[in-house]
């Protein structure tokens, strides 16, 4: 044991609160009942399960009918095959440099983020609004509900976006988001991440999700990131460290590719 | 004539949902995102309901998105939702003449929440509706429903999503009319009259 860990005891968890260990087993049987049906030849689900009971917060907000099916095929004119446009009036230039939204510049380590939007195709997703929010280097929202304590960054709010370039691409400055501690048991903690949204060509593949930095040691312990119980896909919400994409002396750069689910109006183009 | 493509190439494997969680609030809605119609159109319409949790509580962190045609059925491909002002960084609001198809609102904490936006008009073989997507804390990938607006269109029998339900289940997916061209719908996550979710493939 190393001179730090014996130095600072292991808090009990107050009587009747769930500890970390008791999510862990939670976790496991939830990991080793999908790896089992995986051996037996399910399909790999990409998506997390709404019922997934370790991330507690879902046990009330998850149907329990399963959900009915849209052939979109069969039906050309739903209107979920289009999308809402964005264009140049709701994105200013400042809303992809989150360190430039201040009088002063934020505290923390400097990055930026960026990569593609693409549809299951491998298609640039163009012209598209990205969203983005997170908590700033210490690990705290300017949210007033956030007070857990950590100290605001009077330069920093944490809201960005982005319209995607010709070719899907897209690119933001900001810091590093601190990890930061929630309820879901006792002595939780989520590994630092960044909030996004996107829209696609079709409302079918509107996304929400979280991005996170390679080699977080808090990975296992966090329910959210497991509620994704296909190993390959969460890896996909993983960023990739690019030192081609650091900037000296100025930034580290993290590459993250996103592909949009759900069937889009994907016509046959002339000569395919 | 446009078709499917028959031989797809290999799929790119999808960016997995994760929940949108407690703090979107500063983040996603902006002013005028439930205000759809532009200013004093005739076809203005108000949709308004709660978000229900499986325990009949309301769910004060939720997020709804509106997609949803003009009165001709016709879906816009403009944008000017979310008008940033580039003198402050804040926002402008929308111009109040053009329509954009898209609202956004979040449950206040009371789990309600109210839309201004156009009648939509049918399309195709549907009865009219707008598309709904549902966020919040504690759902770890969105939900798709649709709010069926009862009007004068013939095709509420005809409707192939609303046509295949069982009457009990079709009830959740029909806004209730109330004076003055408003419109109640309530979304129940979970339980009896859970709502009816929609999976588009
Ligand atoms: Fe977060």
């Amino acid at each position: 044991m190393s001179e730090s860990t014996r130095t600072v005891p292991r808090q009990p968890a107050p009587a009747g609160e769930l500890t970390q260990a008791d999510i862990d087993r939670r976790m496991a049987r939830e990991r080793e009942a999908y790896e089992k049906g995986l051996a037996e030849g399910a399909e790999p689900s990409h998506h997390p399960r709404r019922d997934y009971a370790p991330y507690r917060s879902s046990a009330l907000r998850h149907p329990t009918q399963p959900p009915v099916a849209v052939d979109t095929r069969l039906d050309p004119e739903a209107a979920e095959l289009s999308s809402p446009a964005f264009g140049d009036t709701d994105v200013t230039e400042l809303d992809s440099d989150l360190t430039r939204q201040h009088q002063g510049e934020p505290l923390g380590e400097r990055i930026t983020v960026s990569g593609r939007l693409l549809d299951r195709e491998g298609r640039p997703v163009r012209g598209q609004l990205i969203e983005l929010w997170q908590a700033n280097a210490s690990g705290r929202y300017a949210h007033q509900r956030d007070q857990h304590p950590a100290p605001l960054d009077p330069n920093f709010t944490g809201v960005g976006r982005v319209l995607t370039g010709d070719d899907g691409s897209y690119a933001f400055t900001t810091i590093k988001p601190g990890a930061y501690p929630w309820r879901n048991h006792a002595n939780a903690w989520r590994p630092a991440h960044i909030h996004f949204s996107l829209f696609g060509s079709a409302f079918t593949q509107r996304l929400v999700t979280q991005m996170y930095f390679p080699g977080d040691p808090l990975f296992a312990y966090d329910p959210i990131l497991q509620s994704v119980t296909d190993e390959a896909a969460r890896a996909r919400l993983v960023a990739a460290y690019d030192h081609d994409l650091s900037r000296p002396e100025r930034s580290l750069g993290y590459r993250w590719d996103i592909v949009l689910d759900g069937p889009a109006a994907t016509w046959i183009e002339e000569g395919r | 004539m446009s078709t499917r493509t028959p031989h797809a190439p290999v799929p790119h494997a999808p960016t997995p949902s994760h929940t949108i969680g407690p703090f979107y609030g500063y983040a996603l809605p902006f002013p005028g995102g439930p205000e759809a119609a532009p200013y004093a159109h005739p076809d203005t319409v108000t949709v308004h309901g709660r978000v229900l949790d499986g325990a009949g509580a309301p769910v004060p962190d939720a997020l709804l998105e509106f997609w949803g045609p003009d009165a001709d059925g016709q879906l816009p491909q403009q944008g000017g939702s979310l008008r940033r002002d580039p003198v402050t960084g804040g926002f402008l609001g929308r111009n109040g003449v053009d329509f954009t198809g898209f609202a956004r609102v979040a449950t206040d904490a009371d789990g309600h929440w109210a839309i201004r936006t156009l009648r939509p008009g049918a399309r195709g073989p549907h009865a009219p509706y707008l598309s709904v997507c549902v966020f919040a804390r504690g759902l770890t990938h969105h939900l798709f429903t649709r709010v069926y607006v009862p009007g004068d269109s013939p095709a509420t029998g005809t409707d192939p999503l609303l046509a295949a339900l069982p009457p009990e289940r079709r009830a959740t997916l029909l806004a209730t009319a109330e004076p003055h061209a408003t419109y109640r719908f309530d979304l129940r996550l979970q339980g009896p009259d859970e709502t009816v979710f929609l999976e588009f493939s």
